[in-house]
């Protein structure tokens, strides 16, 4: 196992314990970092250690105590610091450390993007720099950001604990958002990939310590079917590639069959969720053999179990004409157009494409355009570009 | 801990003002989070106090011309933001206004 690995495997480890040895956020950080930077330095000379993540560990917490022992902070403290020293072996195994601070940075009191930030840095690990850069933002933006949310959680009294039993239901879907937020910022951008590995690794946990969540293994199995898919998504110029035309041998198959068998062993539980409906349709998907053999009555109806929001809507629209035949998935977009779908690209992508189909040409030619105008990313306009020239030879 | 729950309501809410608080305020007095409070005057009644350069400066009316104003406070004293959001939930004035939450700053014991 390399350094990264193991970096990328303990990381979240090692702070979550630390801040319950400590209760001090940044703190634990410190005494990771210190860590990891002995382990560096010493794993090379020494060999691995049989166990590392203990290893590490003990190192961080010794250089917490080290640091409460200068500080001399009143008595309480140092009885804490007595009672750490005299843990024989550190309380590594305790799966709910990092649960916990799973939970903690999903606050619903903290905002969104600090939720995903604090998430990256504490669970991931990745630096701040790392983050600001996935986000776009200025690095010391990100840090304030950061700062700002820790505070919160300290000042504000955000309980470091897995909620109770009957604030689990309402605590949950903010753990799963943010690690499908997560995904999907690392699926729609090259640039920032790794947080879609990053997701997933989070997920894995999150269905290692929640092995009850039926969501939890959902939103896994959903994961792993997209991106599954990636590599396939973008010609090697740089154009998009629809999931009719992607080269289905390139998909990752072992991916493929590790998430279908998760999501099975999960809708077998009879407890599905949003999540589940939507890596079932990612299965359709990723096991059609070919796009043709793509069962798209199936994929309609499970759009419609989804809440209909208007995106569901189309999508939902977009299945039920592939399966019923374009005429009829015309019929259904023209009563979504004037919705809130207003100025979405993939609403006149969507029509110009049963335009094509249905051979009405410069209709979709007018369509391609308004969808290139509002495309968001180079990879779709040169798409819509190709349609364009396609249908207006 | 301590949390400042600030009870806000648009000027609606000004016909809950005597409806009382269906035993709210006695649950939470016998599990013995209150630590004071009060209900407020409208804000219309609200006098506001600015000193800038030396200069006092009393307007008529709330500071802020946001929609939702307070109505009454109450200060609470338990363990932390999961049992104060809890507390707050469970205020009738939650379900027609907003109730915001302050922790009250704290300073460690020296």
């Amino acid at each position: 196992m390399t350094f990264e690995e193991v970096y990328r495997q303990e990381w979240g480890q090692v702070v979550a314990t630390l801040i319950r040895l400590t209760g001090d956020w940044e703190l634990a950080e410190e005494c990771a970092q210190e860590a990891f930077a002995a382990a560096l330095e010493r794993w090379p000379r020494d060999g691995v250690p049989r166990k590392p993540g203990a290893w590490l560990t003990t190192t961080a917490r010794n250089r917490a105590i080290d640091w409460l022992r200068r500080e001399a902070v009143g008595a309480a403290k140092l009885k804490e610091v007595a009672a750490m020293s005299d843990e024989p072996e550190p309380a590594y195994d305790v799966p709910d450390d990092r649960l916990r601070l799973m939970f903690t940075c999903c606050h619903p009191a903290l905002a969104m993007e600090a939720r995903v930030a604090l998430t990256l840095r504490t669970l991931a690990g990745l630096s701040t720099a790392e983050i600001a850069r996935a986000f776009l933002v200025p690095e010391a933006t990100m840090s304030k950001r950061l700062t700002r949310a820790k505070q919160k959680i300290q000042y504000a009294g955000i309980p470091y604990r897995v909620p109770p039993a009957h604030l689990l239901p309402e605590r949950t879907p903010a753990v799963l958002a943010v690690l499908y937020l997560l995904f999907n910022e690392g699926y729609s951008d090259v640039v920032r990939s790794n947080l879609s590995g990053e997701a997933i690794r989070l997920a894995r946990l999150l269905v290692q310590l929640m092995p009850d969540e039926p969501e939890a293994c959902g939103l896994l199995a959903l994961m792993l079917l997209h991106d599954a898919r990636r590599d396939t998504r973008l010609s090697a110029d740089g154009v998009l590639v629809t999931l009719d035309e992607q080269d289905r041998t390139r998909w990752d198959h072992v991916q493929i069959t590790e998430g279908v068998e998760l999501l099975e062993a999960t809708l077998a539980r009879g407890a599905p969720g949003p999540y589940q409906v939507q890596a079932a349709i990612a299965a359709c998907h990723a096991t059609a053999r070919t796009a043709a053999d793509t069962d798209w009555p199936q994929i309609a109806a499970l759009y419609g179990q989804l809440k209909q929001t208007p995106v569901i809507a189309l999508n939902r629209a977009v299945a039920i004409g592939m399966a019923d035949g374009p005429a009829v998935g015309l019929r259904l977009l023209e009563q979504l157009a004037a919705g809130p779908l207003t100025g979405y690209h993939l609403l006149p992508a969507t029509r110009a494409d049963f335009l094509r189909r249905l051979g009405r040409y410069s209709e979709a030619a007018t369509a391609y355009r308004e969808a290139r105008e509002l495309a968001s990313t180079e990879a779709e306009r040169r798409y819509l570009t190709r349609r364009l020239q396609e249908v207006s030879q | 801990m301590k949390y400042l729950l600030m009870i806000c309501g648009d000027e609606s809410a000004e016909e809950y003002a005597d409806a009382g608080c269906g035993g709210w305020t006695e649950e939470m007095t016998e599990r013995g989070v209150i630590a004071g409070g009060a209900g407020l005057r409208p804000p219309r009644e609200a006098t506001t106090v600015r000193v800038r350069d030396e200069e006092l400066r009393i307007t008529d009316g709330p500071f802020a011309e946001t929609k939702e104003q307070i109505g009454g406070f109450v200060l609470i004293d338990c363990g932390d933001l999961d049992e104060a959001i809890e507390i707050a939930a469970k205020h009738p004035a939650a379900g027609y206004g907003t109730i915001e939450i302050r922790p009250v700053l704290e300073f460690p014991p020296t």
